[in-house]
């Protein structure tokens, strides 16, 4: 296997996400697992809190995974890792064997913080992948605190006094990089290469590691599941996400990894979703105008089509 | 053997030290706090070869300890009250996933209001967790059972985890002579763990996907045969114990002064000691008094105790807990395992929070009991407040 994924060619073609499993068609979360798997390769345990993973994998005894698979409760993630590191440290094991975390939104920005929290801050050798479809997709769609402002979901809902989450998402990212860990990465579906250059990345610190995937969900987001990728690859070309990493927290090492030529009004992803067709002008105006702000904050600095 | 007079705490950490775990996750509470502060000296002195994980809750105390457990070390951690409660959903995993985990259980009651003193309501509301749970009397039986409960969990008839429980202050901060045992006997009776990780990259495995009603009531059913288990893994345990060190605890639980008794108090924890010296005066009065020390709690020793009561009249049963809206969670076991036999069950309840249960609340218990022979008493549960 390539020690670098720069193109195609170096993509691993060993598949650890096996054919038969159960994910919905079009599922974003699905994509990010067998990507990371890909890039992490068979030295892999992965853990895995409740979350639409639970059911993907496949009901006992079968299992589409083939990799060692820990099912945990839905906070526990970042503690029960951070044991398993703790044996491998202890006993002085000599394979380079990866400790994964693959947890929702939900089971990392907001039940798990806490252990993943400690987890990252006690400087454990582990890798946590968040694969984020911004909602609690599992038991059907509802808000999360990484739901985006304006979205609909089954407890935000739109009615004479409901207009979707009245909030704006919380940024994990930042949350970490103040744990000043040694790497930090957001990535996307739609850009499997830079998906999988980070993971490579994050295997080789040795340190704790973070990666944010946005996993794009046909039935949560309200969208065909033949337009995943488009609309992945269209948050990134209007900047509702950025792809970047940093080392140790520190933003001087901030580096945008895919740069969009030239940025997309955030009405055209909105508008190829569901979950934001209510939304009113000053609604998308207000998002437009949160985006500009964070990707002037991050430096991604290229004009904005008008 | 060397004797030394020691906190039940202090003794803790040297009966961890001795069972030699590797890998203790801690979070301070009141009263345990002093144990993992202890096994901290020990690593930081180099006199013990372990990881402590200074986790950030109690919650990943017990996270860690499923993941550390897991890849096959010897794993150990200590909590009290809101500690034991914040775990709760994971005493559940830690059980269900099968691990031989032991942690002290430093009793204290639950809030609000806030209370630091000796309660055992922590404890056994973690009763349908699928742990075994024993009890201690004295600093001595303290580490004494630190030692058998690594042996009784990594028990491959078992292979659950087991939590033993000290009275807090009673125990914890109290100091009396305990005899260390040296650490090539303590080798002998508990080798060195060579548990396999259950998670190996050469041989894939998933853990704890969903598997569907027809197969997930065997699952709980095992856990169940385990405990079954155990009723013989506690005993022989102890026994093997006593062969090696002289000393041991009757396995469940033990019979004292029920030679021609017509009535017993049957108790748990610190406060047995009072009982027997009440049960000592009355003895000397003439009266038909004896006393059962509750060992294991879980599994609850059901065919043990209906045979210790055989010739009883009454039974009182003193808790330090209350399952409310019930009564004594002791007493409402007791009640259930005696069924078949024709003993009357009382229940007490008493020293909540740390309040003191003094010779005088004994001996009015075992009036009670004395008059109940011949009287029906107007109420079962009586709260000593």
């Amino acid at each position: 296997m390539s020690e670098n994924v720069k193109s195609l060619v170096d993509v691993p073609t060993e598949e650890f996400l096996l054919p038969g499993h159960a994910a919905c068609a079009g599922c974003g979360s699905t994509l990010a697992l067998r990507l990371t798997l890909k890039a992490l390769g068979k030295n892999t345990i992965v853990t895995i809190p409740a979350s639409c993973v639970s059911v993907i994998q496949g009901p006992f005894p079968l299992s589409s995974i083939a990799v060692p698979v820990l099912n945990v409760a839905l906070p526990a993630t970042g503690a029960v890792i951070s044991g398993m590191e703790a044996v491998f440290r202890f006993r002085k094991e000599k394979r380079k064997i990866v400790v994964l975390g693959f947890g929702g939104d939900g089971a990392t920005a907001d039940i798990g913080l806490q252990t993943l929290s400690g987890a990252f801050e006690r400087g454990h050798g582990i890798v946590y992948v968040c694969h984020d479809n911004e909602a609690y997709m599992n038991t059907g769609i509802q808000r999360s605190s990484a739901t985006p402002f304006g979205a609909w979901t089954t407890t935000t809902p739109i009615g004479r006094y409901g207009a979707g989450k009245r909030h704006f998402k919380k940024d994990m990212p930042a949350i970490f990089a103040a744990h000043r860990i040694p790497c930090i990465a957001t990535a996307s579906v739609a850009y499997p290469l830079d998906l999988m250059q980070k993971l490579k990345r994050a295997q080789a610190v040795g340190g704790p590691a973070y990666v944010h995937i946005h996993c794009p969900c046909p039935p949560g987001w309200r969208f065909p599941p033949s337009q995943t990728i488009k609309l992945a690859r269209l948050a990134v070309g209007t900047g509702m996400w950025v792809l970047y990493e940093i080392e140790n927290g520190d933003p001087s090492t901030l580096r945008i990894t895919v740069r969009p030529s030239k940025r997309r009004p955030v009405a055209e992803y909105l508008r190829a979703q569901g979950r934001f067709q209510h939304l009113p002008e000053r609604e998308i105006r207000q998002i437009q105008k949160f985006v500009d702000e964070n990707c002037e904050r991050l430096g991604l600095e290229v004009a904005r089509a008008r | 053997m060397v004797a030394r007079v020691m906190s039940g705490n202090e003794v803790v950490a040297y009966g961890v030290k001795l069972s030699r775990a590797e890998i203790v996750p801690s979070y301070p509470i009141t009263p345990q706090t002093t144990i993992v502060e202890q096994i901290a000296e020990f690593i930081a002195n180099g006199e013990m070869r372990a990881e402590l994980m200074r986790v950030e809750s109690e919650y990943a105390a017990m996270g860690a300890c499923i993941g550390a457990s897991l890849m096959g070390a010897r794993t150990f951690t200590a909590t009290s009250s809101q500690g034991l409660a914040f775990m709760h959903e994971l005493t559940h995993w830690a059980a269900g996933s099968r691990l031989p985990i032991v942690m002290a259980v430093v009793n204290r009651a639950m809030a609000p209001p806030w209370n630091i003193w000796a309660d055992q309501q922590d404890v056994l509301s973690q009763r349908d967790t699928g742990w075994l749970s024993l009890f201690c009397e004295t600093n001595q039986e303290v580490l004494d059972t630190c030692i058998q409960a690594f042996r009784i969990s990594e028990d491959r008839e078992v292979l659950l985890p087991v939590m033993f429980s000290l009275d807090g202050f009673m125990l914890s901060h109290t100091s009396e002579p305990v005899e260390l045992p040296k650490q090539g006997d303590v080798d002998g009776f508990l080798p060195e763990s060579r548990r396999p990780p259950l998670l190996d990259v050469d041989h894939p495995t998933t853990l704890f996907n969903v598997p569907v009603p027809e197969q997930y009531m065997e699952f709980r059913h095992w856990i169940e045969k385990s405990m079954d288990a155990a009723r013989r893994v506690i005993p022989k345990a102890d026994r093997e114990f006593k062969r090696r060190f002289g000393r041991g605890y009757r396995g469940m639980l033990e019979p004292y002064w029920l030679e021609g008794a017509e009535v017993a108090l049957l108790t748990a924890g610190s406060v047995c000691g009072t009982v027997r010296d009440v049960v000592e005066s009355l003895r000397k009065r003439g009266e038909k008094v004896g006393m059962i020390k509750l060992r294991s709690f879980r599994p609850f020793p059901s065919e043990e105790l209906r045979r210790a009561c055989e010739g009883l009249r009454v039974l009182g049963v003193a808790d330090r807990a209350c399952s409310f809206g019930m009564g004594g969670i002791i007493f409402s076991d007791v009640s259930a395992a005696l069924q078949p036999l024709n003993v009357r069950v009382l229940g007490f309840i008493a020293g909540l929070g740390g309040r003191d249960i003094t010779h005088r609340d004994i001996w009015r218990m075992f009036k009670r009991c004395i008059r109940a022979i011949e009287v029906t008493p107007a109420r079962a549960i009586e709260w000593f407040v």
